[in-house]
């Protein structure tokens, strides 16, 4: 009926058994197999003991070697926070301006702040510092709050335009259209005259109608000449650096409803010696002053 | 009188989906309904056109195999095959080029909905329905008996396919419990218990009324993944339905003691639909294709014990270094070090079988086939083991590696026998001589397994980087890179994973084609194989 299995004349005994032409060798497990197998065991057997394994009523057994993972992780952490703690201690009590004149403390403070960056940083700023639309660039010379150790601090430490901090900076542009301030026309007129400030303009007499209404509406954060004003956080209008774009729909869309880019304040979340390394490590990108 | 009980039957349900697409609270829950409905309300039709029509004898088939519900199986499983290969080969690259992540498609066809949709499309489409085929050829073959149940066995088919259709279309629309390999949400679950309950009935009820004196080893197998699919099935999809009239439930296992249910049935799903299953049908095709005995029964017999009995403990090892507690931990890897040896067993079963008929290797690719399958479960279960080792854990988890090895276990192990089995299976059940093409067989074989090499080796290399990157720390102990940092570095082993997936699916249409032109073109076979007699 079923085609049944091939068979030669020095194959082992089979069971006996058939199942649909499939027959099986009575052969031995191989022991090379089952010693291994037993020595898996025995082995178990073993590391039960040596690790908190077996549960009991109330608890589990801890093992001979008193083992955990949460008390490794902790002593792990213990040793390198006390290795740090003398260069930690120096951090916080040097002068932020004086941190990058001590050799030694700076490579700390960098390599620290670099990993401070990379951990809470790098999901708005980008992992190299480079920012994205609505996240500042922080390689460049352009700041919105000013770009000393110092000021890096304080934005680090209390953060933008959040509820975290009494201290965080803050600064509010009007939405003049979403709020009637100026109709579209003007924001148009307006709109053209920013672009003119970077050199890149299209229609003089709406620049012209644009600058009285800049003067009216824009100069007192932004100044006169559109460079900004950083107690205010009012951005520098007049170079070719945008954080939302620069172009004619971007800056429509900023003066028809306003941004309200936030940062949250890290001082409730970092050590004090970890802010300063950031802030160091920051500073040193390339732009600080 | 069991058709008025249906008619009855199916019009309530027709009845509640219809108010069920009323008062949908998502949109999920109410695209189901209108699946069910349709399926109701059409099956509500069916069955009174044909009421008064005088049923078939029944008995009448009882000495002859019940094939027909194995060849559909058989389509299904190539059918869901390339679905869920294709679907995996698309979020590689979606992995690789976020681009594809289309705007247009977002909600439906972002990786984050696509991903258990492959998941599922491969383990439970392709994988349940290679499952129920061959268990259900495999059993009846060996026992010597039709299907037990009837159309029973139809019913536990078509509702398989729905359960599928249902899962697929849930997760597409947001319908997710969010436990992975279980994302099905409560009544899918529920049609899936009423479904695996009839597989058992059928599956147990033939291997009762079976002619042959002893149950085959592969039966074993069989019997061990649906009883025990079954509980992790039930066990943890245990949840509270937010409203019936919605498809969101809450789970009823708090917090850790979820996760460690969750990796209890992740873990065993492997361990029992992708594991015991699967060896069930090595056990039944390789010796039927090497035309030799099983090397031994006595090793059969000790690493089946073996393995049911150690696997269901390993789950924790997906948990290492998490809020499980650590001597949950420790089992878990104690167990799945131990485990190593029992999954062993049946690869040395499968190579050792192919003894006096290695020549075959050279004339026969489907026998190729099986055999690399062989040979990757056997790497995949060393490598399993290893990985759960909570020092090796601790480089590899969260990373590449695991999708690695899991690729190299499903793709390689699952993925080989089976089209080892379906390449034995068609020419069998459609009565034909032999294959189409042996040559296409071989294309396959090796598309198929350098696409594997490509998948496994960029996985390791990625996943051991990405590893070394995480824990990468400088003098002063700070952390050197950021998570994007990793990710950045991983494109290229990305790109060479997605190419490994074209190659696979380019082997998985092929075969496709060569089973359709042997069921078109190869010469039919006069002799009948379908009786049901005893081997002796």
């Amino acid at each position: 009926m079923s085609k049944k299995s091939q068979k030669f004349d020095s194959d082992p005994n089979t069971t006996g058994h058939e199942w649909d032409g499939i027959e099986e060798f009575d052969n031995p497990m191989p022991r090379w197999w089952l010693w291994t197998f037993y020595l898996t065991i025995i082995w178990g057997i073993g590391y039960t003991i040596a690790y908190p394994a077996w549960p009991m009523i109330n608890s589990a057994t801890a093992g001979v070697l008193g083992w955990s993972t949460r008390a490794d992780v902790a002593a792990e952490i213990a040793a390198v926070d006390e290795a740090n703690a003398p260069v930690n201690a120096k951090l916080v009590e040097t002068e932020l301006t004086e941190i990058s004149a001590d050799a030694d403390l700076n490579s700390y403070a960098v390599s620290a702040g670099s990993a401070v960056f990379k951990t809470w940083c790098a999901q708005c700023h980008g992992s190299g510092a480079a920012g994205a639309k609505g996240y500042p660039n922080l390689l460049d010379d352009d700041w919105l709050w000013g770009g000393s150790v110092e000021d890096i601090h304080a934005t680090v430490a209390h953060g933008i335009r959040n509820e975290d901090s009494d201290e965080a900076r803050y600064s509010e542009m009007p939405a003049f259209g979403r709020d009637e301030l100026l109709e579209a026309e003007e924001i148009d007129q307006v709109v053209n005259f920013v672009m003119s400030l970077s050199g890149e303009a299209q229609d003089a007499s709406k620049v012209e109608a644009g600058a009285v209404l800049f003067e009216d509406n824009c100069s007192s954060c932004h100044m006169e000449d559109g460079t900004g004003d950083r107690a205010q956080g009012a951005p520098n209008l007049a170079d070719a650096i945008w954080l939302y774009g620069g172009d004619y729909a971007a800056l429509t869309e900023t003066v028809t409803n306003s941004r309200y880019g936030v940062m949250p304040a890290w001082n409730t979340r970092l050590s004090e010696a970890e802010i300063r390394a950031v802030s160091a490590y920051v500073h040193q990108l390339g732009g600080g002053e | 009188m069991s058709n008025y009980i249906k008619l009855i039957a199916l019009g309530l349900v027709t009845l509640f989906a219809m108010m069920g697409i009323n008062f949908a609270r998502d949109l999920a829950y109410q695209v189901h309904a209108i699946i069910v409905m349709l399926v109701a309300g059409g099956l509500f039709l069916y069955t009174l056109r044909r009421t008064d029509e005088p049923a078939l004898a029944a008995g009448g088939l009882e000495h002859e195999y019940f094939d027909s519900v194995v060849r559909a199986g058989v389509i299904a499983t190539a059918f869901w095959g390339v679905v869920g290969f294709l679907a995996g080969t698309f979020i590689a690259f979606q992995l690789a080029f976020p681009v594809l992540n289309f705007d247009w498609a977002q909600g439906f066809a972002n990786f984050g909905r696509l991903r258990p949709l492959h998941t599922s499309a491969v383990i439970f489409a392709f994988g349940g329905n290679a499952l129920l085929a061959t268990s259900f050829y495999v059993v009846q073959r060996t026992s010597a008996a039709r299907l037990w149940g009837g159309n029973l066995a139809w019913f536990v088919f078509w509702g398989y396919q729905l359960f599928i259709v249902l899962a697929a279309t849930g997760y597409l629309l947001g319908g997710t419990q969010s436990k992975e390999y279980a994302e099905p949400e409560w009544y899918v679950d529920l049609w899936l218990t009423i479904v695996w309950v009839a597989y058992l009935a059928v599956f147990l009820g033939t291997l009762i009324k079976r002619k042959e004196p002893h149950i085959y080893v592969a039966n074993w197998f069989y019997l061990a993944f649906i009883v025990t699919v079954a509980m992790l099935h039930v066990v943890n999809n245990l949840t509270i339905p937010v409203s019936i009239w919605g498809s969101k439930s809450v789970i009823v296992w708090p917090g850790v003691q979820d996760a460690m249910v969750q990796w209890w049935y992740g873990h065993n799903a492997v361990g029992f639909f992708l594991t015991a299953g699967f060896l069930g049908m090595m056990y039944y095709f390789i010796p039927k294709q090497a035309e030799r005995p099983v090397f031994s029964y006595k090793l059969s017999i000790i690493h089946f014990w073996a393995l049911i009995f150690i696997y269901i403990w390993a789950g924790p090892h997906h948990l290492h270094y998490t809020a499980l507690p650590d001597w949950a931990s420790t089992l878990g890897m104690v167990f799945s070090i131990v485990l190593w040896m029992p999954s062993w067993g049946g690869m040395i079963n499968g190579l050792m079988t192919l003894s006096g008929a290695w020549d075959k290797l050279r004339t026969d690719p489907v026998i190729r086939m099986m055999v690399i399958s062989v040979g990757f479960y056997g790497m995949s279960t060393f490598e399993g083991p290893m990985m759960s080792i909570r020092a090796v854990n601790s480089l590899s988890h969260y990373t590449d590696w695991t999708i690695g090895h899991v690729h190299s276990g499903a793709l390689g192990w699952n993925g080989m026998i089976t089209f080892g089995a379906l390449y034995f299976l068609v020419p069998v059940l459609w009565k034909r001589e032999r294959l189409y093409s042996l040559q296409m067989v071989s294309w396959h074989f090796w598309l198929a397994t350098i696409g594997i090499v490509l998948y496994a080796a960029s996985m390791w290399v990625t996943g051991i980087m990405e590893g070394l990157m995480w824990r990468e720390v400088d003098a002063n102990g700070f952390l050197v890179n950021s998570f994007a940092d990793t990710v950045a570095a991983k494109l290229p082993m990305y790109v060479v994973r997605g190419l490994g997936g074209v190659l696979y699916v380019t082997g998985a249409v092929i075969m496709c084609y060569n089973l359709w032109m042997t069921v078109r073109r190869a010469p039919a076979k006069e002799a009948s194989l379908s009786v049901s007699v005893p081997a002796e």
